[in-house]
């Protein structure tokens, strides 16, 4: 892993190869602002950022940096107070409509009352596809997460990594060039954090779906995206990024966690996001 | 093997710790066993045997004249007139209803009027409970309903039955569509409605409205429409709000039946053979606790019913806490 190129870049100007129509993301001078009792706060601030098809993006910084808000803006789920931003050339709207990306946020927000077969179903469902293909793609998705000894279980009596496999079967469920996710393992203990991370590598390379991917942990954001997009808050705006040169079919294994590169690329990760240089400590120099 | 056992050994993954602290915290709200239902028998009776207790043993220890502090008689009279030995009201029960040749038993009667007040009060529940749903989710639709409606639902709470009950049965009884006519009994079940769909309308709206942020943001994703919505969420979702809204809509219907009964002169439910009774009570003081008891037996069926329904609804009551 020795060979891996180091390549540091200033903000907003990702790999160009995703350019055009073929771009899975194209975000624009996006800014967005919140009234509050206090005032009006500016969660993002003229953010670009654009994410090639298949590629993985992972959105890094500390709370209250905007980088929920723009996932959530391109997902439409937030509009813009200015800037554009188009999925796949499309308006997030209409991209939304066409279920073009699938969707997980920190909690799996399953449907309790549901079996786990019935919630990675219910987008299927809520898109008139028939009883028997449910059914085939269902079978599909579960065993695509490891979870086909427990379609029939209800979610109060799955683990928490589990109920998040079957939120990521159910993201997955409409086929969708695009996955986005606001901290899907934030609230997981670290040894299954460290398993969905390493599941969730196979199943981007499988997929081939681009991924933005939420999360304040460096490890987490380094281990792995092709590239990390560093923000930062009031107002939050992208800082720098950096592509790790991890390529997709490395496997994301425990010799990755331990090997030098790895490190190096978390060390530049959190220089850029403390805009200071870092001793190989990990411990900052001032 | 227990369910915890099932599970270590299912989980494709024994390195998951929390799956071993979920697989123990199973939230379901479970039908009591044979313990439970033990338990709940039990209780039941030491509570009854308590009240019993307490009141032979008040009749007992208390002088006739009950406990008067200067001029005011704080606690009532013991005689038998006033407060008739348990015994004697159980006895009463099995005794012909009137001196007249071939009169039923008490507990016969009052079982005949329990029954009659027990369907009006189901219909007035049925009743008052889909209105009462229909204006939650017409006011979960649109906020405007809701600013303009709530209001006027919490008013309607303080006008007393009494008041507008007699319009009510004069108003019916001026009704006849084809050759039908308006029964006195629909009377009673339309004003005991007007009592028992107010739970049901704030509890229902509660409900409606509290489905998860994330949920909402879900469905939104999957651009489902409205209706979609509320069939998929949010109806699920306010199940367990609405279970102690038809408690209270049951209990109210009852209560709203046995005033209704009286205050329109209806004869022959409950209410009015309470009223009548206590009229006969000097002469036969056992005989007035009769329908009392009816009326409690009324209450604990109406809630019965509410119970097999939460029964019924149990896949929506999980995550509820135990």
């Amino acid at each position: 892993m020795s060979e891996l190129t180091t390549t540091s870049t200033p903000a907003g100007t990702g790999p160009a190869d995703g350019a055009g129509s073929s771009a899975a993301v194209s975000a624009r001078g996006v800014t967005k602002t919140f009234k509050t009792r206090q005032g009006v706060v500016e969660a993002l601030s003229n953010v670009d950022l654009e994410v090639a098809a298949g590629e993985f993006v992972a959105l890094l910084g500390p709370s209250g940096c905007g980088k929920s808000t723009l996932m959530r803006v391109v997902a439409d789920l937030e509009r813009p107070t200015s800037g554009s931003v188009e999925v796949f050339g499309k308006s997030p709207a209409r991209a939304r409509r066409d279920q073009d990306y699938g969707i997980a946020f920190q909690q799996a927000g399953l449907l309790p009352w549901r079996t786990v077969a019935r919630n990675v179903a219910l987008p299927l469902e809520l898109h008139g596809l028939s009883r028997p293909e449910r059914k085939e793609r269902v079978e599909y998705l579960l065993d695509l997460v490891g979870l086909s000894d427990f379609a029939g279980h209800h979610p109060d009596q799955l683990s928490g990594g589990m109920q998040q496999r079957v939120a990521i079967a159910r993201a997955l469920a409409e086929q969708p060039r695009l996955l986005l996710m606001d901290e899907p393992f934030g609230a997981l203990d670290e040894m299954t954090r460290e398993r969905m991370q390493a599941e969730l590598a196979r199943l981007s390379v499988e997929t081939g779906a681009a991924v933005v991917f939420v999360t304040h942990s460096i490890p987490e954001g380094v281990f792995l995206a092709d590239r990390v997009v560093v923000m930062s808050p009031r107002p939050g705006r992208i800082v720098g990024e950096v592509v790790t040169g991890i390529a997709r079919d490395v496997p994301r294994d425990d010799a990755l966690r331990q090997d030098p590169a790895f490190f190096a690329r978390v060390t530049e990760v959190r220089e850029v996001l403390h805009g200071s240089p870092v001793s190989s400590d990990g411990r900052e120099l001032r | 093997m227990t369910q915890t056992q099932t599970q270590a050994v299912l989980d494709p993954a024994p390195t998951d710790a929390t799956a071993v602290a979920a697989s123990v915290d199973v939230r379901v709200p479970r039908l009591p066993g044979v313990l439970g239902w033990a338990r709940a028998v039990v209780l039941a009776v030491l509570g009854l045997v308590a009240l019993v207790g307490v009141w032979e043993g008040y009749k007992a220890l208390a002088p006739e004249d009950g406990v008067v502090i200067g001029e005011q008689r704080v606690l009532p009279r013991t005689t038998d007139l006033a407060m008739p030995h348990v015994w004697d009201m159980v006895q009463r029960l099995g005794e012909p209803t009137t001196s007249m040749a071939g009169a039923d038993p008490l507990w016969r009667s009052v079982a005949d009027a329990a029954l009659v007040s027990l369907g009006i009060a189901g219909v007035s529940w049925f009743v008052g409970t889909t209105v009462g749903l229909l204006l939650a989710v017409a006011m979960a639709r649109l906020r405007v309903l809701e600013w303009g409606l709530l209001p006027w639902i919490i008013l309607s709470q303080t006008i007393p039955l009494i008041a507008f009950a007699p319009v009510v049965r004069s108003w019916g009884s001026r009704i006849e569509i084809g050759g039908w006519d308006w029964p006195p009994w629909l009377s009673v079940a339309v004003i005991a409605s007007y009592l028992a769909f107010f739970p049901v309308a704030v509890g229902a709206l509660r409900g409606l409205q509290a489905h998860s942020r994330i949920h909402a943001d879900l469905f939104h994703v999957y651009a489902a429409g409205w209706w979609s919505t509320l069939r998929r969420v949010r109806i699920p979702s306010a199940v367990p709000y609405l279970l102690p809204a038809l408690r209270l809509g049951a209990a109210s219907a009852v209560v709203g039946t046995v005033v209704a009964e009286v205050s329109t002169g209806y004869l022959d439910g409950i209410g009015r053979m309470l009223v009548s009774l206590a009229g006969q009570a000097s002469g036969d003081p056992a005989k007035a606790w009769a329908p009392i008891f009816g009326a409690v037996a009324l209450g604990l069926v109406a809630g019965g019913i509410v119970t097999v329904i939460g029964v019924l609804l149990r896949p929506y009551r999980r995550g509820e806490a135990r």
